[in-house]
């Protein structure tokens, strides 16, 4: 277990770096330097000097890649992609590119808190809703109703997300006035403003989420073991929740855990919909100011949480399963 | 009038996106196993009637994919083309194009949604102002336009009925021979006898063709969506978005395909560490959260084309661009799935006997991947591109949504649904471009995830669940 858990630590930080690398060189290509302290300053007449400033208040005023001026290794160091991949690794964040350069570590810090408070009882509620409607399907099948519950599924997963919100905020938040339309507040004052996307984030993925869940349930329905404890007669619904689900849990869970990275970057969609300051507002921000520094660190936030989420997913596994040993 | 015409980016890869589909049929036909699978697939009421309506999607973003740019007047000898790029549908739409509006009104309106002050007898008054085309050959809307726009549905859905009525027709006619007569085979179609399931693709058609009709019938002479904020017909738009949404999810998928299966294929052939590289690169890619990935390529390509803005000569042009580019960045962004699911299929293949065969008699490793590998690994490589369909048609209503999807000038269901989210908050409500972009989105995207389940069940070797359509004993043939 150590030992695997050691190895996978390495992998991580290669594809850490890898990632670092590939990011750098996505901005740095078509983007220089320069390009971003124009864009950043803003206004029609920008003076070299200008340019020259922000990029030393940044630390961008070193070359991209290869420093000549440099002596023996810190020709490799003293360059803008060194500090900056090394700062990420060490997660120092820095400040954001734009006017007010706000600290990116602590912004993350304070706004992760908040799609907490989201994405948390969203993919707690999202896996026992799913489960729940695949098991109910699964003990149907064959039967009208499986058969309808599965139409329902793929009309429901045929409808963009974004018609659950507009739709759900304008009957909920207008028409009825159950609850507010968007915003936020600390505390417990939370509770009713993300009641509504907590609502419509699990309406949205259910079908989806139901169908696939359904699919791997009739997998293991056929298998052997089912018949023998059916044929030891067990009834058909403990079969189905004792057996057949707890073996169907390895599959489930590689497809829940695949939204581990999001339960902590937060949903861009869902936040920004309804005024939410998480990280995923806080990614369509830097987007949309064309922050490289934020998006990159997110990327990179990204990154890591999909790695740590992978081997959270393997160490479930051997939980779900005894046999499962990680070496 | 001259023209000259414009081929735009995403048309030539359209173009060759048919070409590709062609040679695919063609392929097919020659082909008994893949025959076989694909009759399965036709024997799916769902995925058959899917296929009909996605021909149908398909047929509009062809007229739609045919560009021109009008000439001008000419002058002292000279021929200018007009800077506005048309596309055939533009034509088709010519009508819908000139029927302008001021700002929004509601379907079928006669009036304006909000009062205006209008100077009547030397005397101002606040009233709703009459549309200049909306119902603008009605004398008197408050008592005509029930029984004007009740005509034209009846007038409409006749139409459509007799239309669907010729294409029954001809159906049963192709029929007759197998089904003994004309009358017997209409009887058969009716009673769900047939081999294919043809009475859920003929129930299909007329609704489309009865809803078709009514939409002719009306379309000259009313807003049948009403007007979006410029006072253009909704309707247009939401055709018009219907080419954006095959151009993301055809193009998108067929960009992923060489990055996907080549690499896929060369990391199972030779394991190792050309297998270890591979592996780390889609690792790598596929760590990134897909939207701030494609986030920041569409922010590089962004500055790309602001930078370089000779390179175009008309707006179209632009958007275009972007859209070709939009669907590059999703697909270099996408190719781990395929990968790693070629990847492993490529492992066990190469174990297989026949494999061992061709490498013992000296087949060179080029030629077996070719010739071996691949044909073996296409049904996963077309599982994966149809499910791929749906799910990028909805992505690039996120993406549009996130700010880096297409050109706010390009037509786009994202588009219209961003726009949409503002005016249900107004005063009075307009709900009909929303409304109409969930229609033609829910229909496109369903009839996508129908045909696509219908290939899965048809090309998956897992799924093995044939049941025969037509019980034993019946009448049956065709």
């Amino acid at each position: 277990m150590t030992s695997y858990l050691l190895r996978r630590l390495g992998y991580a930080l290669l594809i850490l770096v890898g990632v670092n690398l590939l990011t750098f060189f996505l901005f740095f290509t078509v983007n220089t330097p320069d390009d971003m302290a124009r864009l950043n300053i803003g206004g029609k007449r920008v003076t070299q000097e200008q340019i020259d400033k922000w990029k030393a208040e940044r630390g961008y005023d070193k070359p991209l890649y290869w420093n000549d001026k440099a002596q023996g290794r810190e020709k490799l160091t003293q360059t803008i992609v060194w500090e900056r991949s090394v700062s990420l690794m060490a997660l120092e964040f820095g400040r954001s590119d734009a006017r007010n350069a706000v600290d990116i570590g602590h912004e993350i810090k304070v706004r992760m808190g908040v799609s907490l408070q989201l994405a948390v009882p969203v993919f707690i509620l999202q896996l026992i809703f799913s489960t729940g409607m695949a098991v109910l399907l699964v003990f149907f099948r064959h039967s009208r109703i499986d058969f309808w519950g599965v139409v329902l599924c793929v009309l429901m997963l045929s409808i963009s997300a974004l018609f659950y919100i507009i739709v759900g905020q304008y009957l909920f938040a207008r028409v009825l006035r159950l609850v507010p339309i968007s915003g936020y507040a600390p505390g417990l004052d939370a509770v009713k403003f993300l009641l509504l996307p907590v609502f419509l984030s699990l309406l949205a993925r259910l079908g989806g989420e139901a169908r696939l869940y359904r699919a791997m349930l009739l997998e293991e329905v056929g298998k052997d073991y089912v018949r023998t404890a059916r044929a030891k007669g067990i009834a058909e619904h403990w079969v189905l929740l004792r057996h057949v689900l707890r073996n169907a849990l390895i599959p489930i869970i590689t497809s829940a855990g695949s939204y581990l990275p999001y339960v902590f970057l937060g949903s861009l969609v869902f936040e920004s919909f309804f005024g939410i300051p998480g990280l995923g507002t806080f990614v369509i921000e830097a987007i949309s100011g064309q922050d490289f520094a934020i998006v990159r660190s997110m990327v990179f936030l990204g990154a890591a949480l999909y790695i740590a989420s992978n081997v959270l997913i393997d160490l479930a596994y051997t939980w779900v399963d005894p046999r499962v040993r990680l070496t | 009038m001259g023209f000259k015409l414009v081929f735009l980016w995403t048309d030539v890869a359209l173009y060759v996106l048919a070409l590709a589909l062609a040679a695919y049929v063609w392929h097919v036909r020659r082909q008994p196993t893949l025959q076989a699978n694909w009759k399965k697939v036709m024997l799916d009421p769902a995925a058959l009637s899917a296929g009909v309506l996605l021909v149908l999607f398909g047929l509009v973003t062809a007229l739609d994919s045919v560009h021109f740019r009008r000439a001008l007047p000419p002058q002292g000898g000279q021929v200018y083309y007009d800077t506005r790029t048309m596309s055939l549908l533009d034509v088709v739409l010519a009508r819908q194009i000139e029927m302008r509006e001021a700002t929004y009104s509601a379907p079928l309106g006669t009036h304006g949604i909000s009062k205006e002050s209008v100077n009547v007898d030397g005397q101002t008054v606040r009233q709703y102002p009459r549309l200049k085309f909306g119902g603008a050959h009605l004398q008197d809307p408050a008592t005509e336009w029930s029984g004007d726009v009740a005509r034209r549905v009846i007038f409409g859905l006749l139409g459509g009925a007799a239309v669907f009525a010729l294409l029954l027709l001809a159906v049963a006619t192709v029929l007759r021979r197998a089904h003994g007569g004309v009358a017997q085979a209409l009887r058969d179609i009716a009673s769900d006898r047939t081999r294919y399931p043809l009475r859920a693709t003929a129930a299909t058609l007329a609704v489309v063709c009865l809803l078709g009709g009514v939409l002719v019938a009306l379309m000259n002479h009313y807003h049948v969506f009403g007007t979006d904020r410029t006072g253009n017909g909704v309707l247009y738009q939401a055709l018009k978005s219907v080419r954006t949404a095959f151009v993301i999810g055809g193009l998108s998928t067929l960009a992923t395909l060489p990055l996907a299966v080549v690499l896929g294929i060369l990391a199972g052939y030779f394991k190792g560490w050309v297998d270890e590289v591979i592996q780390y690169l889609y690792t790598t890619l596929s760590s990134v959260p897909n939207v701030l990935l494609i986030a920041a390529c569409v922010l590089m390509v962004q500055v790309f084309l602001d930078k370089n803005p000779e390179m175009f000569e008309t707006g179209a042009e632009r958007s275009d661009l972007k859209i070709l580019l939009l669907c590059i960045v999703l697909g270099v962004t996408g190719w781990a799935t395929l990968c790693r699911l070629v990847r492993g299929e490529t492992l066990k293949l190469r174990e297989l006997e026949y494999v061992q065969a061709a490498t013992a008699f000296g087949v060179s490793d080029t030629r077996i991947m070719a010739r071996h590998i691949l044909p073996n690994v296409m049904h996963l490589v077309l599982i994966t591109t149809v499910l791929a369909f749906s799910d990028l048609i909805l992505y690039e209503a996120v993406l549009t949504y996130v700010g880096v999807g297409v050109d706010p000038g390009t037509s786009s269901f994202g588009g219209m649904i961003n726009l949409a989210r503002n005016e249900m908050n107004r005063e009075p409500t307009v709900w009909w471009s929303f409304a109409a972009a969930f229609v033609f989105m829910v229909t496109l995207v369903l009839s996508a995830n129908l045909f696509a389940d219908g290939v899965r069940d048809a090309f998956d070797p897992r799924a093995r669940n044939f049941r025969p359509r037509l019980k034993a004993g019946k009448h049956a043939a065709g």
